[in-house]
């Protein structure tokens, strides 16, 4: 694909289209072709929009400019301002709007990507990590003075209850709760962990916290500590990271010497001691109780759940588990509020998301934007375009055990309810951008045998069900594949979905399970042809075929 | 490879690390995990001395030597075999895939004709998978020992191996 300069896209919503905007987008694409800008400018439509009050309207990329409402008869001026003479059609401009996470309603800064906002990742990559004074300098501990002089624990719960905050492990669940089961539970000593167990593939966004802004995961986890009435914290990292393990190490160090951490913080009654804890290795880990049993010195196998951590977690204490990412969080929202924090997302999914961007794009990397942009204007803003030659087949959402989407359900928001509802896992926030040289059933092999491989063998669903989805799949890549094996693969994948003891085997048959619904003709193809459509697959028994 | 540790070494090995992290239980994953760095595997004999140092009824630590066989084999970056003397771990999860990841592994098996978990007849290389290390905007990825190589392709390979032997 030849890169664009610019990105048109219009609302073709069913109450977009009644007001006409099939007539406008098409006299968009004629207009485009009168100034022969087709090359340089790509149109598309959008569904799934909130600005109601000002349909149909159009977006403009980069400069993210809203126009609305606007007619067929509008379009002319609209190319020819913007993207001939290449300025703002003043006359169109939508009326301003409140923030609702929807990337187009948010105004580009100098020098960053249109709706790009910075709260997990503020400091990250723009303070010496290894100096606690430039953390200072840039509001560093200041929440944690607030809340210790200034609010009760049950304040700071409100506030994050306010923010709407939700885990950014994966899972989505409300911090303001567990923290409000963890303060309300009956123990004579509390935990908070950090989960810096980062080993969904694919995602590095907690490494980029954890490397490049260590002491904010010091201070929410102290903020944590405080609300709940906890005066020991344990980070929990993986082995793998050895950069981060230093940098924290030596955050913590510097922290106790400046008096954040330890005896009496600010002056206060309040205690807080963090540990540091590096993993050996395994996957299943990132899950909560896995992680637990993991520090506690065992293999880390998950418990059988009730009783939950919130009442029965590290050394069998109430203990709350909070994401690297969600901690990273808490600190701006008790600085600012928690009316602050909602301004950005959409008001079922407050606040911003971290994104790993990967695969055959031109650029990749980590992005911050607020809750509710779509897979298009990450591939097309963020990642800068498909790699050249390369068309979007398929993106996997949230690492391995997440979601495969076809490329027609790019425009879809991604925020935890528009993705709940079109039955895509959100996930870790890792997005793996795939083209057309892609087979599907080989990135399927290869999410299976990692998952056979990282099952911990404690129940049987997981045990031997990766075991088996792996063996049909690779049958499958292999030309050995049998049509009726498609249904018991699909009956594999919803049993191991009701009946595995943890998210693991939960959802590991999520990426089997998404590739019959989107792309069962091609896996078709490599039943009944013995042909992989994309050359990818050997084809062990076909090439008998092609000898012949 | 190392050369065969001496009994009395994996004694003070094993000392140095329980004074290091600690004799408690959340001590343990740490303490193999130093020892697997200095000696590059958990031999029989460490796990013996590990579980005599620490195993003390006085103090409530009850510690079986098989519960630390069950840590070293369930960790992937805990070995009880001994390895190469340098370890290439090749990323094979689905980033490092979509961008050319397989072509990559393929080159290295076949340059150093090793398969999965082999080690070379000369001891110099042990050559495994490991799963995402975190790298994944720069992939194909691969680790030498503690070293990180990203965005390799295979005309990199031989230049890569050769700054190891």
């Amino acid at each position: 694909m030849k890169t664009k300069r610019a990105m048109i896209l219009v609302s073709t919503d069913p109450e977009s289209e009644r007001l006409g905007s099939s007539d406008l987008l098409k006299s968009l694409k004629d207009t485009l072709e009168a100034f022969q800008l087709t090359d340089e400018v790509d149109i598309a439509p959008i569904t799934d929009v909130e600005r109601s009050t000002i349909l149909p309207f159009v977006i403009v990329y980069p400069e993210a400019a809203v126009y609305g409402p606007v007619k067929a008869s509008d379009a002319n001026y609209l190319i020819e301002e913007h993207l001939y003479k290449g300025r703002i059609a003043e006359d169109l401009l939508a009326p301003p709007k409140e923030l609702t996470g929807q990337i187009g309603s948010l105004r580009a800064h100098k020098g960053y990507n249109p709706a790009e906002q910075r709260i997990v990742l503020e400091r990250a990559g723009r303070i010496d990590p290894e100096n606690i004074e430039e953390y200072i300098t840039y509001n560093g501990y200041e929440a944690l003075g607030k809340a210790l002089t200034e609010m009760t624990p049950e304040q700071v719960i409100d506030v994050v209850e306010k923010s709407g905050l939700q885990g950014r492990g994966g899972a989505g669940f409300p911090v303001w709760r567990k923290w409000k089961f963890v303060r309300g539970a009956v123990g004579d000593k509390k935990y908070v962990v950090c989960n810096a167990d980062e080993s969904e593939p694919g995602t590095f966004k907690d490494r980029i916290v954890l490397e490049g802004d260590p002491h904010v995961v010091l201070e929410s986890m102290a903020l944590a500590g405080y609300a709940v009435g906890a005066d020991e914290g344990y980070i929990y990292i993986r082995g793998e990271y050895g950069l981060a393990y230093k940098r924290l190490k030596h955050a913590i160090e510097q922290a106790e010497e400046f008096g954040f951490l330890g005896k009496n913080i600010f002056n206060s009654n309040f205690n807080f001691h963090i540990h540091m804890h590096a993993g050996a290795g395994a996957y299943v880990c990132g899950e909560e109780t896995a992680l637990i049993e993991s520090i506690e010195g065992k293999p880390g196998i998950p418990r059988s759940r009730p009783p939950y951590p919130v009442t029965n977690g590290l050394w069998n204490r109430p203990t709350t588990v909070n994401n690297v990412e969600t901690l990273a969080n808490i600190p701006a929202i008790v600085r600012n509020g928690g009316d602050w924090y909602r301004s950005f997302g959409t008001p079922a999914s407050p606040g911003t998301k971290v994104y790993t961007i990967m695969g055959n794009v031109n650029f990749s990397g980590v992005i911050e934007v607020p809750m509710g942009i779509t897979l298009r204007e990450v591939i097309n803003i963020y990642a800068k375009g498909m790699k050249p030659g390369s068309t979007l087949k398929l993106a996997q959402t949230g690492g391995s055990s997440g979601s495969i989407i076809p490329a027609d359900l790019q425009d879809v928001p991604m925020d935890f309810e528009s993705f709940r509802k079109a039955g895509v896992s959100l996930g870790s926030g890792a997005l793996l951008i795939c083209d057309q040289n892609t087979c599907v059933v080989d990135l399927v092999k290869v999410l299976l045998q990692f998952f056979r491989f990282e099952s911990c063998g404690k129940c049987t669903p997981c045990r031997i069900g990766t075991q088996r989805a792996y063996e049909i799949v690779k049958n499958i890549s292999e030309g050995e594949g049998k049509l009726e094996e498609l249904d018991y693969l699909l009956d594999l994948a919803s049993e191991m979905e009701r009946a595995s003891n943890c998210g693991l085997g939960q959802t590991a048959a999520v990426p089997v399970r998404d590739m019959l619904k989107h792309f069962r003709a091609e896996v078709e193809a490599h039943i009944n042809d013995r042909i992989c459509p994309t050359h990818v697959c050997s084809m062990v028994s076909s090439k008998v075929q092609v000898e012949e | 490879m190392h050369a065969p540790p001496v009994v009395s070494d994996i004694k003070e090995i094993v000392r140095q690390a329980i004074e290091k992290h600690g004799k408690t239980f959340d001590a343990l994953i740490p303490i193999l995990s130093e020892i697997n760095h200095v000696l590059g595997y958990i031999p029989a004999e460490a796990m013996r001395e590990l579980q005599q140092q620490f195993h003390n009824p006085a103090k409530q630590n009850y510690l079986a030597e098989s519960q630390l066989y069950s840590l070293a084999s369930f960790y992937d970056m805990l070995s009880t075999k001994p390895r190469g003397k340098h370890v290439i771990k090749f990323c094979e999860n689905a980033p490092c895939h979509v961008v050319g990841g397989k072509a990559i592994w393929d080159a290295l098996r076949k340059h150093l004709n090793l398969d999965n978990g082999g080690t070379t007849p000369d001891n110099q290389w042990t050559l495994v998978t490991t799963s995402c290390i975190g790298l994944c905007s720069v992939g194909p990825v691969l680790l030498v020992d503690d070293d990180m190589y990203g965005n390799v392709t295979v005309e990199q390979i031989s230049d890569i191996l050769a700054r190891y032997e």
